[in-house]
């Protein structure tokens, strides 16, 4: 079991004839993820790394039968590429890419919150269900063989600290059942509290690591949650707790998050809901190894 | 990317919002040729640096001649101010603007940020204008008041009547208030800020509401759509490790340690910086190299770390995902032959291609420790800043 992805998921790829969508569709499906489909305007007929291509995501849809969508196209067609998805069928976007306007993404957010369909980021490394030796559902830009199938959900606004805790994972035999990269941009589509919401029900998944960073309050709200609702373990890491305040102007920042967003505080509100929080980026295999036993 | 107020004034007067008149000037001279220029009784002397609390600090002056604003842009021009927004170093000023003096009946506040939680633009305002409004935001945040920008609509009319209704303001004051709002949101929107705040914004005696101060930043996400703004930018409040690192598309901020890192991605390198100090070091820098570095952009970020004189020991950290680690070492091996490396260096590879990038590094001759893990990494950069062996 995992959650959202598994390794009967159907994949398109937007922007597969680009060169990072190119790259890392071989890689996804070097691990074994079923990418059916690829889009890119004007070049439908064509075929990228094996993979038939489409003029749109609807067309790719329809003739595939493809259920997410990940997305490699430059940060100034991201957004368009995210709502012509969201529009074509699939109930799945997961965004890879970075330095997408921030204003892009309200009004994504604005148009998604309407519709059946869940968003994975934007500025995010994807999804991942392990579900065998180097071998799975890798939707995303993440190095598959540090995976392994197994009892732990990751979730975290980071990219390469999720390797690291995967890794971690790996090395102490614990394994993972799906990792999720929700991004680091201010305004993404899925948040801490949803991916808790979904390893809290999936059976596969004993215990949840969540990695959060400085900024915002979205893990002040997954305390609140985990507080709540979670019955399983959780072990939390905040990264930025030597950042120093930064180099500002003005007072807006200041005021629209009512003085919250430092790691202090967030450590303070995960520990308060009873989070397991690793002083380490070091330990978090560790501490989630000694929490389950 | 963060612009001067005297330039947000002029970004705010073309979008139609009322601002005070005047001038620039580098050089006491030229603030004295400003005042006569204006030719009113009564001007103000403000310096122009990328921070708020100018005040405070010393930077903001009221001069009743030509005189006083020459002497009182000799007392600004070239002064370091430190304020709570700038950091312990401060910024040195380079220049100043001279505007008139307004008659000033009431101080408000106004700003449009980008609120995560709600995931837009969201305009503040507040009867409680000036100096102290981070102060009121903490203590009494019902006296700040909220509206939501729907994307892709802007303020609504009523949104801005209702603010304006807030804020107190009535008669034709009202009406005026209510045009300051509506045009502070279109320039946001419009220009992809990240912010745009007006603070104070002022009711004058005859009922005008005009900008006395414009703080703007722009998304550096949204600037490919507005290169025009890019003349705004001025390198010299910028830090030029920062500027230099931003040639090779790196993100990096100087620091106070001793410590150089580099790291790819911000959360690791953020973790990198936090257990640094857990072991008992300080960071130099923040220096995320990003998800795909090149064999150039190791070698660039290799000699800013290299340039800093404060930096003792040099800590690359790598999870190769995307970057492979070969490149990385490739790269960081050419840039230490280059510079002919003088400091101790400790790597820690690990992810993609980790075997051949640790060969490349022990083939390469260069005197550098190495680290399997996070842990052993920090604890001999921290040894090796010390004096220690590395």
């Amino acid at each position: 079991m995992s959650v959202l992805v598994d390794a009967n998921t159907k994949v398109l790829v937007q922007g597969i004839t680009g060169k990072h969508g190119q790259f890392h569709t071989e890689q996804m499906l070097a691990y074994g993820t079923q990418v059916v489909a690829g889009v890119t305007p004007g070049k439908g007929g064509q075929k990228a790394v094996g993979v038939p291509v489409f003029n749109t995501v609807a067309d790719a849809v329809e003739a595939t039968g493809a259920e997410v969508s990940v997305i490699y196209v430059p940060a100034a067609f991201c957004a368009d590429a995210i709502l012509e998805s969201a529009d074509g069928g699939v109930r799945l976007i997961v965004a890879i890419t970075e330095h997408i306007p921030v204003l892009d993404m309200a009004k994504v957010q604005a148009i998604l919150k309407d519709k059946d369909v869940r968003l994975i980021g934007p500025n995010c490394p994807g999804i991942i269900t392990p579900t065998g030796d180097n071998k799975g559902c890798k939707i995303g830009i993440m190095p598959g063989y540090i995976h392994k199938p197994g009892r732990v959900g990751v979730v975290s606004r980071s990219g390469t600290l999720t390797y690291e805790a995967v890794w971690q994972l790996t090395c102490e035999g614990l394994g993972q059942s799906t990792c999720i990269g929700i991004g680091g941009d201010p305004i993404n589509g899925t948040n801490f509290v949803d991916c808790l919401e979904l390893f809290e029900q999936d059976e596969a998944t004993e215990g949840v690591i969540m990695i959060g960073e400085i900024g915002g309050t979205a893990e002040e709200e997954a305390a609140a949650f985990i507080k709540a609702k979670m019955s399983k373990p959780v072990v939390g890491f905040i990264a930025g707790l030597t950042a120093p305040p930064g180099k500002r102007m003005g007072h807006a920042g200041a005021i629209i998050s009512g003085g919250k967003g430092t790691a202090t505080e967030k450590i303070a509100a995960l520990k308060e809901a009873g989070v397991h929080v690793s002083e380490s980026p070091s330990l978090l295999g560790a501490t989630m190894k000694k929490v389950l036993g | 990317m963060k612009i001067h107020e005297y330039q947000a004034k002029e970004v705010l007067a073309r979008f139609g919002v009322p601002v005070p008149s005047g001038k620039i000037a580098e050089t006491p001279e030229e603030a004295k040729a400003a005042f006569e220029a204006l030719g009113k009784p009564l001007a103000v002397v403000k310096a122009q640096i990328h921070a708020g609390g100018r005040g405070k600090a010393g930077g903001v002056k009221l001069v009743r001649s030509a005189d006083e604003a020459y002497e009182a842009a000799k007392e600004i021009l070239g002064k370091v101010l430190v304020t709570h927004q700038t950091g312990p170093g401060g910024k040195k000023v380079e220049k100043v603007w001279v505007e008139e003096g307004s008659d000033i009946a009431r101080e408000l506040y106004v700003a449009v940020t980008v609120d995560r939680k709600r995931q837009c633009a969201v305009m503040m305002a507040s009867q409680e204008g000036g100096m102290e409004i981070e102060e009121v935001a903490a203590k009494t945040p019902e006296k700040i008041y909220y509206e939501p920008i729907l994307p892709g609509f802007g303020l609504q009319p009523y949104q801005a009547r209702e603010l304006a209704f807030k804020l107190g303001l009535s008669g034709a004051a009202f009406k005026n208030g209510i045009k300051v709002l509506t045009k502070l949101s279109q320039c946001f929107t419009a220009l992809d800020c990240s912010i745009a705040e007006i603070n104070p914004l002022v009711v004058t005696g005859d009922e005008q509401v005009i900008a006395l101060d414009g703080k703007m930043n722009f998304d550096g996400n949204g600037l490919f759509r507005h290169p025009e703004l890019m003349e705004y930018r001025d390198l010299s409040e910028e830090d030029p490790k920062e500027v230099e690192a931003s040639k090779y598309g790196l993100n990096y901020i100087a620091l106070d340690g001793n410590i150089g890192c580099m790291v790819n991605g911000a959360g690791l390198a953020m973790a990198t910086m936090d257990i640094i100090k857990a072991h008992g070091g300080m960071p130099a820098n923040f220096l995320d190299v990003g998800g795909s570095a090149t064999k150039e952009q190791v070698a660039g970020a290799f000699k800013i770390l290299i340039s800093d004189p404060h930096v003792q020991a040099i800590l690359v950290n790598i999870f190769g995902g995307i970057a492979k680690c070969d490149v990385i070492a490739q790269g960081v091996v050419d840039a230490a032959k280059e510079v002919s490396l003088d400091r101790p260096l400790v790597v820690r590879l690990e992810g993609t291609n980790v075997e051949k990038g640790r060969a490349i590094l022990e083939e390469s001759g260069l005197a550098l420790a190495t680290a399997k893990s996070l842990d052993e990494a920090a604890e001999k950069a921290v040894a090796a800043a010390k004096g220690g062996a590395a």
